[in-house]
C-alpha cells in the first residue's frame, strides 16, 4: 500500500469499539429496563396470538372477510380475503401465520403511531426534517443484521426485539409518506384555511390532514408490506411466524415447506394490502 | 362616509432580513437594485389607499405590479413590513399589521372573508361543507350553520348542488361555492383575488352581473384585484393602478379614462372603448365656457348652429337652431322623434356618451344640451368634445 494509505491505516478511528462500549454501558446499566420492557412486549403480543388462536379459525376468516367488506364495501374482495386465508388453514400454516399477522399489524400501527406526528413535525419544520433525513435514511439502508446483534443484546430472544427491528425498518417508511403528503397540500387551500380564521389545530385537522389523508393511508399500506419483508429476519431473533418457518426450510433445504411458507406470506400480503387500500381518487 | 379599509404607507418585503431591504427602499432604490443586494423581492412600496364602506374597489396593474401582495395584506396572509392596514372592526379600526393573533382569527372569521382565484375549495368536502367552512372555523353550533349554509346556497343558486363535491362542479360552479363561503359569513369587508380571472368568459361576464346584482342589497365593501381593465371599469367604484408596487394612479374609473397620470396607465387604457366608461358629464363643456350670444343667449356649439335663452333661474326659455325656432327634447325618448332638424336633444349629467351620440346623429349634428335635475341648464356637447373624448386629444 501506498504511505498516506498505511499511515491512515495505522490510525483506525475505532467506531466499532464505540458502539460496543455504548451498548454495553447499555447492557451494564439499564439491563432491567430493556428486558422488562421486551418482557411486557412479548407478553402482550403473546397474549393476542393465544388470543386469536383460541377461536375457530373459520371464525376469524370470517371476521377478517367481514373486515375487508367493511372497509371496501366489496364483495368480490371479502370472498377472495376469505379464500386466501382458507388456503392458509389447508396448508397448515394457520399459527405461524397468526403470529406473523400480529407482528405485523402491531409493527405497522406502532410505526404510523410514531412515523406520522415525526412526519407532520417535519413537514412543518424544515429545519427539523433536515436533521431527520440521514437519521432515516440510516436506518433504512443499514443491513438489517447489523442491528440484530444490539437488539438481541438488549432485549433478548423473542416477539418483542422482531417486532423493535421490524418498527427501526418501517418507521422511515411512514415518515416520509407522512412528509411527503403534508408538504403538498395545495397552498391555495392551505390559504383558505388561515383566511378563515382557522387555528394552527384547526388547520391541521380539517385542511392538512384530509388533504394529505391518500398519501398517509398509501404509506400505511407501504408500511404493512415493509413489515411482512421483515418477518424471515425477524424470525432469526426468535420471533415466531411463518418467518421461523422458511429460515427451517433454508436450514434444511426443504424446498416444500419453503414454497408453502412463502406462498402463505404473499397471500397475506396481498390480503392486508388489498384491505387497507384507498379507492382511486381519494374516496369510498 | 365611513373608512372599512385604510393602508398607511405600507412597504411590504418578501425575505429573512428586511432592515437592509427598508433602508434602500428609502434611498429610492429601486425593485432591481433591492432583489440584487439583499435578494429580497420588493412586494409593495408606500401604499397609501383608504377604501370607504360599501365602495367596489379594484385595485389593478400587470402581474407583479404588487395588486395581490396589497390585498392579501388586509387580513395578513403577506405580513406588511412596514406601516399600518387599519380595518374596521365593529366601531373601531384595528391595525391589521400589530395586531394579537387572537384579533387577527376573530378579523378573519367575523369581518373579512375572501374569495380566491384557484377557489381554494377543500376537494373532500361537499359544497355545504365547504360554504360552511369559515363559521364551522368560527365555532358555529351545527343547527345555525346549516340554516345559514343554506340560506347562501340559496343566494347563488347552489342548492341543488349541495352534496356534490366541490370538484364535481364546473369552475364557474366552483367560484359561486366559493362566493357563498365568503358571504357566509356575513363579514362587511370582502377580498376578491382575481376571482373571476380563471373562468372562461362568458361565465366571467355572468359571474360579474351576478356580483353586481348581489352587492345592491348586500352592500359589502369590496376590495377586488384585476389585471383586466374591462372588468375593472365595469365593476369598480374606484379603480387604483399600481405598477412595480408602487399605487400610480387611484380614482372614478372614468379619470382614469380620461385622465391617464402616466404612460403606463395610458398604455393599459389604451384598447378601452371609451364609450364604455364616459358619460354626458365627462365631456360637456360648462355653461360658463360657453360663447355668450348677446341678451341672455348662450351659443351651444362652436359653429354657432344652436343658441338657447337662458332664463334668471337657469331654465332654458327659448331655443334656437340654424336660426328657427326649436324644441328641446329629452335623449329618453329619442325613439319617439324622427329625424328632425327643428330638435335639440338634451341628457342628464349620467347619460352615458353612447347615446349622447346616438342623440347627434338623430339630429343631424346638432349639440346635445345636458341639465341638472331641476332642469337647468349646466352645459352642452358639440361635436368636437365627443371627437376629442374618443380619440383621447
Amino acid at each position: 500500500m501506498d504511505p498516506v494509505s498505511n499511515l491512515l491505516a495505522a490510525y483506525k478511528i475505532p467506531i466499532g469499539l464505540w458502539g460496543k462500549a455504548f451498548f454495553t454501558f447499555l447492557t451494564d446499566n439499564f439491563n432491567a429496563i430493556f428486558r422488562g420492557f421486551s418482557n411486557g412486549l412479548n407478553l402482550l403480543l403473546d397474549g393476542l396470538v393465544d388470543g386469536l388462536l383460541l377461536l375457530p379459525p373459520v371464525v376469524v376468516v370470517a371476521l377478517v372477510a367481514a373486515l375487508a367488506w367493511y372497509l371496501q364495501r366489496s364483495r368480490a374482495l371479502a370472498i377472495g380475503v376469505a379464500l386466501g386465508l382458507l388456503f392458509i388453514i389447508n396448508q397448515g400454516l394457520w399459527k405461524q401465520t397468526v403470529e406473523t399477522l400480529v407482528l405485523v399489524v402491531a409493527a405497522a400501527a406502532a410505526s404510523m403511531a410514531i412515523g406520522v406526528p415525526l412526519g407532520i413535525w417535519a413537514a412543518h419544520k424544515p429545519k427539523v426534517y433536515r436533521i431527520m433525513l440521514p437519521v432515516l435514511d440510516l436506518m433504512q439502508t443499514l443491513p438489517t443484521f447489523v442491528y440484530l446483534i444490539p437488539v438481541l443484546t438488549l432485549f433478548g430472544l423473542g416477539n418483542a426485539p422482531g417486532l423493535i427491528v421490524t418498527i427501526i425498518f418501517v418507521i422511515p417508511t411512514a415518515v416520509r409518506l407522512t412528509h411527503l403528503g403534508v408538504t403538498s397540500v395545495p397552498t391555495a387551500i392551505i390559504e383558505a384555511g388561515q383566511a378563515f380564521g382557522a387555528t394552527k389545530r384547526q388547520l391541521l385537522w380539517k385542511v392538512e390532514l384530509p388533504a394529505a389523508l391518500p398519501t398517509i393511508m398509501a404509506g400505511l399500506t407501504q408500511c404493512i408490506m415493509l413489515s411482512l419483508s421483515m418477518v424471515v429476519f425477524a424470525a432469526l431473533i426468535g420471533a415466531g411466524g411463518l418467518g421461523t418457518e422458511i429460515n427451517r426450510a433454508l436450514g434444511s433445504r426443504k424446498i416444500d415447506l419453503g414454497l408453502e411458507a412463502g406462498l402463505a406470506i404473499v397471500v397475506l400480503a396481498i390480503v392486508l394490502d388489498r384491505m387497507t387500500r384507498i379507492g382511486v381518487g381519494g374516496k369510498k | 362616509m365611513n373608512v372599512a379599509v385604510d393602508f398607511k404607507n405600507v412597504d411590504i418585503v418578501f425575505g429573512a432580513d428586511t432592515t437592509t431591504s427598508l433602508a434602500m427602499l428609502d434611498k429610492g432604490a429601486t425593485r432591481a437594485e433591492i432583489l440584487e443586494k439583499t435578494g429580497n423581492v420588493l412586494g409593495c412600496a408606500g401604499a397609501n389607499l383608504t377604501i370607504n364602506e360599501g365602495e367596489i374597489s379594484v385595485l389593478m396593474g400587470l402581474s407583479g405590479s404588487g395588486k395581490s401582495t396589497l390585498l392579501r395584506a388586509v387580513n395578513r396572509l403577506n405580513i406588511v413590513s412596514r406601516g399600518q392596514v387599519m380595518v374596521k372592526d365593529g366601531d373601531k379600526m384595528v391595525d391589521v399589521v400589530s395586531c394579537d393573533e387572537a384579533t387577527l382569527r376573530r378579523l378573519r372569521q367575523h369581518q373579512v372573508a375572501m374569495v380566491f382565484q384557484q377557489f381554494g375549495l377543500l376537494p373532500w368536502r361537499t359544497v355545504e361543507e365547504n360554504v360552511g367552512l369559515g363559521l364551522e372555523l368560527a365555532g358555529m353550533p351545527d343547527p345555525e350553520r346549516k340554516e345559514k349554509v343554506g340560506k347562501q346556497l340559496d343566494l347563488v343558486n347552489l342548492t341543488p348542488w349541495a352534496k356534490k363535491y366541490a370538484h364535481e362542479l364546473s369552475g364557474g360552479m366552483q367560484q359561486r361555492v366559493g362566493l357563498a363561503r365568503a358571504f357566509a359569513t356575513e363579514a362587511p369587508i370582502l377580498l376578491m383575488d382575481e376571482p373571476f380571472s380563471a373562468l372562461d368568459p362568458l361565465i366571467r361576464t355572468k359571474l360579474q352581473d351576478e356580483l353586481l346584482q348581489l352587492q345592491k342589497t348586500l352592500k359589502k365593501t369590496i376590495i377586488f384585484v384585476s389585471h383586466d381593465l374591462e372588468e375593472a371599469l365595469k365593476i369598480g367604484n374606484t379603480i387604483t393602478i399600481m405598477e412595480g408596487g408602487r399605487i400610480v394612479q387611484s380614482g372614478p374609473p372614468e379619470d382614469i379614462v380620461l385622465r391617464p397620470a402616466n404612460d403606463y396607465v395610458r398604455d393599459f387604457i389604451a384598447n378601452v372603448n371609451p364609450l364604455s366608461v364616459l358619460t354626458a358629464w365627462n365631456v360637456m363643456r360648462d355653461r360658463r365656457d360657453l360663447e355668450d350670444a348677446g341678451e341672455g343667449w348662450l351659443w351651444l356649439d362652436r359653429r354657432k348652429t344652436t343658441r338657447f335663452k337662458i332664463d334668471a333661474q337657469g331654465l332654458v326659455a327659448a331655443a334656437e337652431r340654424n336660426g328657427q325656432p326649436a324644441v328641446w327634447v329629452s335623449v329618453d325618448d329619442i325613439d319617439k322623434s324622427a329625424d328632425e332638424t327643428s330638435h335639440v336633444f338634451w341628457a342628464k349629467p349620467g347619460t352615458s356618451l353612447k347615446l349622447v351620440m346616438l342623440a347627434m346623429h338623430r339630429s343631424q349634428t346638432s349639440p346635445v344640451a345636458l341639465f341638472d335635475d331641476q332642469s337647468r341648464f349646466v352645459g352642452a356637447i358639440g361635436i368636437r368634445d365627443v371627437l376629442s373624448a374618443v380619440l383621447r386629444r
